[in-house]
């Protein structure tokens, strides 16, 4: 049996609509109803949905043998886990935006606001820059039109929220997508079945590129 | 005698491992638990995590508690031409735990074979590593490299310095997506070397173009005969050719393995051959070893009671202190879990009760 972690949401569905399209389903997913846990006895299966930033957590500690986790959650945290498979969904960036008319004073300290504070830190120091990193737990964008920061670091998809609220993406950081993760441990015993999974979802990753 | 059910799997295995380094000879290094400062400054980046706790001793020296026990070992021994020193250590070493930055206290043992090794001294501790994890659990599996085969390789294909940084994290990471962007050659070379095979045809044909280089040749063929070696002596089925797990290779500069247990989320068992650290600290001769991390045990194999107590001896207000010892000691000489209390409250579980100073036994 191979636990699978799921992200909550709207990448959560897509993703399970890929492991269903690859041979993995489990109809029991689609009822409606309080239950946590879904099983597929016969194709081997369990899924769960957990909190996406949380999926790393349930893999590299074995609860789940594979999950799905953006490359950003990935980059911040910096699970022991595989990486095996880019899923080409749920595509961003990690970008570095400010007030449209801001100009940086390389003479002084940045001031970042961001979520995601490794990913921040790592971006700058390969650049040398003295930062001040502000850690936010949501609405980032508020920070700079506040004068709370200079600039943020956040996950821009279409950039409609940066433009409404008079900001500009400046520089990206690293693109983002959706990553198929596996437990180191696991995979070492779940071989055969975790690249199973692995080569017919990419089958689709492929096919959905042509 | 030591009733064996008291002991925790961690111990039990701590034990097990004991016995098995001694039977092959190799004696054990009881380590003082605080070690100079200044040794882990000079090698920072082979200690796993960056803190140590430090603290001054009574002549103003900087000391720190151990949070690694090779380089202590590797400090005080000689280069003598053709000696070997076999020793194993049994210790508790201080590091930060990743996920809460607090310091632990992790429980490790391992071992080390220092000095002019050879071919038969690699096999052998790489052998005793697969009899170590045997020890846990039948169901192991060992991760087996070549640090050496995989520089060796990437020097060939050309990579800088930084970009074999980045596509050996990313071979760690068994990422194939992401070593496309490095070319063809050194894509193909990565995919080879992150494939997880019980056999070590994938790597010899990723090395085959490259074997005009004479370091490409010796180290595939080193790997080969330890591989072949483990397998006469019937590990076949538990080791993986698998070169995701080299993560560091200016200390680790040969055989290179990771041992994993089912049922354990992460690695219980890393080691391999360490010239590249002995280099460094100004030694001349060679060394290979392993630590087996007993803190993973910790949850492993234990099945939970469904009881606290197998006897709970009931004290009446008329029980004398010589009765209540001596029926405790009478009812537990059978290697049963017994407590004198007073009165027992509801959160205590117990198969049988036994009242005394009152006259009467209940079952």
């Amino acid at each position: 049996m191979i636990n699978v972690a799921l992200p909550k949401g709207r990448l959560g569905e897509k993703v399970y609509a890929m492991f269903e399209q690859s041979g993995y389903e489990c109809p029991s997913i689609k009822e409606k109803g309080r239950k946590l846990i879904f099983e597929n006895e016969e194709k081997g299966v369990r899924y769960f949905w957990v909190k996406p930033s949380d999926v790393a957590i349930y893999v590299e500690r074995g609860a789940a043998d594979i999950g799905v986790a953006g490359k950003d959650i990935l980059l911040e945290y910096e699970p022991e886990v595989y990486e095996l498979l880019d899923l080409d969904i749920g595509k961003c960036v990690m970008a570095v935006a400010a007030k449209k008319d801001f100009r940086d004073n390389t003479e002084q300290t940045l001031r970042v606001a961001t979520k995601f504070s490794n990913i921040a830190r790592k971006y700058y120091g390969e650049k040398c820059r003295d930062i001040d990193i502000i850690h936010l737990n949501g609405s980032i964008e508020i920070a700079p039109i506040l004068g709370l920061s200079d600039v943020i670091v956040d996950i821009v998809e279409t950039g409609k929220t940066l433009y409404e609220n008079n900001l500009a993406p400046f520089e990206t950081v690293v693109p983002i997508s959706a990553r198929l993760i596996s437990n180191k441990a696991s995979y070492k015993f779940k071989q055969e079945e975790i690249e199973k999974i692995r080569l017919s979802l990419a089958e689709i990753v492929r096919n959905s590129d042509d | 005698m030591v009733n064996s059910s008291i002991l925790k799997s961690e111990e039990k295995v701590s034990f097990a491992l004991r016995s098995l380094y001694s039977r092959f000879g190799y004696g054990r290094y009881k380590m003082n638990k605080f070690e100079e400062y200044d040794l882990y400054v000079r090698n920072k980046d082979f200690l796993i995590s960056d803190g140590v706790i430090t603290f001054t001793d009574t002549n103003g020296k900087l000391l720190a508690l151990k949070p690694d026990v090779t380089l202590s070992i590797i400090k005080n021994t000689k280069d003598i031409k053709g000696f070997v020193q076999k020793l194993y250590y049994d210790e508790h070493v201080y590091r930060i735990s990743k996920d809460s930055h607090t310091f632990r206290e992790i429980a490790q043992t391992g071992l080390e074979c220092i000095g002019d090794i050879g071919l038969t001294d690699i096999c052998e501790v790489v052998y005793l590593s697969l009899l170590s994890l045997q020890s846990i659990s039948e169901s192991f599996i060992l991760d087996l490299s070549h640090a050496g085969l995989m520089t060796a390789l990437f020097d060939c294909i050309g990579l800088e310095k930084e970009e074999k940084r980045k596509v050996i994290s990313l071979i760690n990471e068994k990422n194939y997506d992401g070593v496309k962007p490095f070319g063809e050659k050194a894509a193909a070379l990565a995919k080879a070397l992150m494939t997880s095979r019980r056999d070590t045809d994938i790597i010899r044909k990723a090395a085959e173009p490259y074997c005009d280089n004479e370091q490409v040749r010796k180290n595939l063929a080193e790997l080969e005969e330890i591989y072949s070696c483990l397998c006469a002596l019937g590990m076949k089925d538990k080791i993986n050719i698998d070169f995701s797990i080299v993560s560091d290779v200016s200390y680790y500069s040969g055989t290179l393995f990771k041992g994993y247990v089912e049922g354990i989320p992460a690695s219980v068992l890393s080691g391999g051959q360490y010239d590249g650290l002995m280099k460094k600290m100004g030694k001349g001769s060679g060394a290979v070893g392993f630590a087996v991390y007993l803190d993973m045990l910790e949850r492993f194999g234990s099945e939970e009671s469904d009881y606290d107590y197998d006897t709970v001896v009931l004290v009446g207000e008329k029980a004398s202190p010589v009765g209540v010892i001596k029926t405790v000691n009478e009812l537990s000489a059978e290697g049963e879990k017994v407590i004198a209390l007073k009165s027992v409250s509801d959160t205590v579980r117990y198969k049988r009760l036994v009242k005394i100073g009152e006259g009467e036994e209940n079952d």
